[in-house]
């Protein structure tokens, strides 16, 4: 009983970190109709970011709140610079050009940041600073569920409040709504609909950053690669879902999770990769539009 | 004075991007920590190269979009490099194709004695990528599928002749077509489910079956020998005879010309087919294409299968080249070289693809010191081909009527 728990609650953790990727991809899928596939390059890159901030300033001896903190923010910032700056580069100049060409320039993005990465700073695992403490009250439920694995639920709910509140009741919200419901028609009434795109960019990329942190701290290292396995994995968790849906976006990471961890589990974990893999390829066969989704027709 | 202000503004505007770049890199480029020895390394010279690099390149970039605007309203006529012109002068008169062909195969006939094995080894990469450039260009160029996972099928094959060589004896020249068929067949299981699919999900069904196939032959040991692959793998043989080693490699690479050669011809062929054009049809606009009567499934099906096809066969011909295979070999980035080969050269433009292939393969072995910056490239390749030069170094030039009015002869 015990190992199911433990294995629940490891599923929520995982769930939890590819929530926070998979709301950037839904996000930008909602409004541009494009699979970012560099996304999970900007979640690697908020952790290394963090990386770098958190070992720098634990050198010059700061209290570890200051560092979690500092660190996180600085993370949040970079990962949001180069969200925009990549839409800004490869994805603005071929808004009207056909379907392939926007999706073959972020393929291009992923590897070139990959490399960028690689090439500054270094292909070797590198140790990552634990950040987050372990909790003395949390020793008697250690064995099923760790202070980091907490933290990460805690902080994954705070952003999806947050995140709610801000598409449901702020004006940029309702502008994103409306951009993501017709570009034409919001731009006609006023929206500025490069600046909203700006926008889910920057918070999408925000969210993976926290992401980043969060699972680097949890995990205890970090590699220019680990951007490639967890995007695509978080994507599948937006198909899963229904991509374009927020709430779908969520579910369906939890849903990844929880069957990636039961998996691993009980079954081998030699395959995880290809039991999630396996799940993508089979929700695209039978059920395309995900679990929220709206299915849609084609017209004319 | 207009040209004066607009140039300091060009100047100022550059000195912005730039700054946004320093801020932008300078943890990445800049600092760079030790956590282990708790020492850090600030690179404040990085720092300089990134601010040079991004204020010139800004410039250029502006400066190209301007050129490529003045360009469009003053001669709409003229279109593409002047490079480009003349390859299409070229392909367009028989004449002058012909001769063209001629010193292209003679020199490739002689390339092995007049160089050294090393260059003839490297030489048999590049035409193996332009088989596999010409085979991944059927299935994105023409159809406009966009298959991530190109390289699940080139392992299909490399596997089929290890295995069945490692545990049935079977030579090259017979697992030659049982591989080209078992990719073949692969594509045909993969497009079933898939062709519902619209493209992009496509682009990520294809990428995850390129990794599923990879993990099961890392992890299925007893299938497939896991990580430490696959090892003395025999070379192709010519009629029992015993080769020397240089030897052997010429050989293959006589093979790969003749490869190269055949998948030409016939790609060619099959461009001006009704099939070809049934999947340009197809890549153009999938609905039309319907109600013209063409058998959707057919068609993306019969792409998959014979681009896989090639990817089977150069498979085969890799494990023979290499005589060792392992999962290793057979990641993403492979899929993604392929794939910048297609985007380079021009989607749909065999010539291109050619000459895309030659580019990206020859050019990262000649310049060696460069060679850790050569993933790099590819992905500034991938993008700065869709932002600046959509169709390519040489781009594919559809076959059209031209109605030519006949002088009125003046009496």
């Amino acid at each position: 009983m015990n190992y199911f728990v433990e294995l629940f609650f490891s599923g929520l953790t995982r769930g939890s970190i590819y929530a926070l990727i998979a709301l950037g991809y839904t996000m930008v899928y909602g409004i541009i109709g494009l699979i970012n596939f560099a996304h999970g390059e900007i979640y690697m890159i908020g952790a290394f970011t963090a990386f770098i901030v958190a070992s720098v300033l634990s050198i010059y001896g700061f209290p570890l709140l200051a560092i979690v903190i500092l660190s996180g923010f600085a993370a949040a910032v970079w990962a949001s610079a180069y969200g925009y700056t990549v839409e800004k580069l490869a994805y603005k100049p071929l808004r009207n050009a056909s379907r392939l060409s926007p999706l073959i320039s972020a393929i291009g993005m992923s590897i070139l940041l990959q490399n960028y990465v690689l090439l500054a700073q270094t292909s070797d695992f590198l140790a990552f600073p634990q950040l987050i403490p372990d909790f003395p009250f949390m020793d008697r439920y250690a064995d099923v569920l760790g202070s980091s694995d907490l933290v990460i639920l805690v902080t994954t709910a705070i952003a999806m409040i947050v995140l709610t509140i801000l598409i449901k009741y702020t004006r940029i919200g309702k502008a994103m709504r409306a951009t993501a419901q017709d570009t034409t028609m919001a731009m006609l009434v006023g929206i500025n609909v490069n600046r909203i795109i700006s926008i889910t960019f920057i918070i999408g990329s925000a969210l993976a950053a926290i992401g980043g942190l969060l699972i680097a701290s949890h995990i205890g290292q970090i590699n220019f690669y680990i951007g490639f396995i967890a995007g695509i994995k978080a994507f599948t968790a937006a198909v899963l879902g229904g991509i374009g849906s927020i709430p779908g976006a969520v579910l369906g990471s939890f849903v990844l999770g929880l069957t990636e961890s039961f998996a691993t589990g009980y079954v081998s974990s030699d395959y995880e990769d290809v039991f999630a893999f396996s799940l993508l390829v089979l929700i695209l066969i039978f059920k395309p539009s995900g679990l929220l989704g709206k299915s849609e027709t084609k017209k004319v | 004075m207009t040209m004066a202000t607009s140039f300091i503004k060009e100047i100022n505007r550059s000195f912005l991007i730039s700054l946004w770049f320093v801020f932008l890199t300078f943890p990445i480029m800049v600092i760079k920590v030790d956590s282990i020895e708790k020492t850090i390394q600030w690179r404040w010279w990085n720092m300089l190269y990134v601010a040079l690099a991004s204020f010139i390149l800004s410039l250029l970039a502006r400066w190209i979009k301007i050129w490529k605007q003045t360009r469009a309203s003053t001669n709409d006529e003229d279109h593409g490099l002047g490079l480009e012109a003349l390859i299409h002068s070229i392909i367009d008169d028989p004449r002058k194709r012909n001769v063209l062909a001629l010193v292209v195969l003679a020199f490739a006939l002689v390339f092995p004695f007049s160089f050294s094995s090393y260059q003839t080894v490297i030489m048999i990469t590049a035409l193996m990528y332009v088989v596999l450039g010409l085979g991944l260009n059927i299935v994105v160029g023409l159809a406009g599928l966009l298959d991530l996972g190109y390289v699940a099928f080139y392992a299909v094959g490399a596997y089929t002749y290890a295995l069945l060589n490692y545990n049935f004896h079977i030579g090259f020249w017979v697992a030659l077509p049982i591989g080209g068929l078992l990719a073949a067949s692969f594509g045909i299981l993969l497009g079933f489910p898939v062709l519902r699919l619209r493209g992009d999900y496509l682009a990520i069904v294809t990428l995850g079956f390129g990794e599923i196939i990879r993990l099961i032959l890392e992890n299925w040991g007893k299938f497939s020998h896991g990580p430490s692959g696959i090892s003395n793998i025999p070379r192709p043989g010519l009629f029992g005879i015993h080769l020397s080693l240089d030897n052997a490699i010429n050989y293959i690479y006589y093979i790969m010309i003749a490869f190269v050669i055949i998948t030409i011809f016939i790609v060619n062929r099959l461009q001006d087919s009704r099939l070809g054009r049934a999947w340009i049809a197809l890549r153009e606009d999938e609905i039309a294409c319907q109600a013209m009567g063409i058998d959707k499934r057919k068609t993306k099906l019969t792409a998959f299968a014979l681009g896989a096809f090639w990817a089977g066969i150069m498979g085969v011909v890799f494990a023979a080249k290499e005589t060792f295979i392992n999962p290793a070999s057979f990641t993403f980035l492979e899929s993604a070289i392929i794939l910048s080969i297609v985007v380079l050269g021009g989607m749909g433009s065999i010539i291109g693809v050619i000459l895309g292939a030659l580019v990206l393969i020859l050019m990262p072995e000649y310049l060696r010191f460069l060679s850790q910056y050569r993933m790099f490239a590819f992905g500034a390749i991938l993008v700065l081909m869709m932002v600046f030069r959509p169709q390519g170094l040489i781009a594919n030039v559809r076959r059209t009527y031209k109605f030519e009015k006949k002088e009125e002869k003046r009496v």
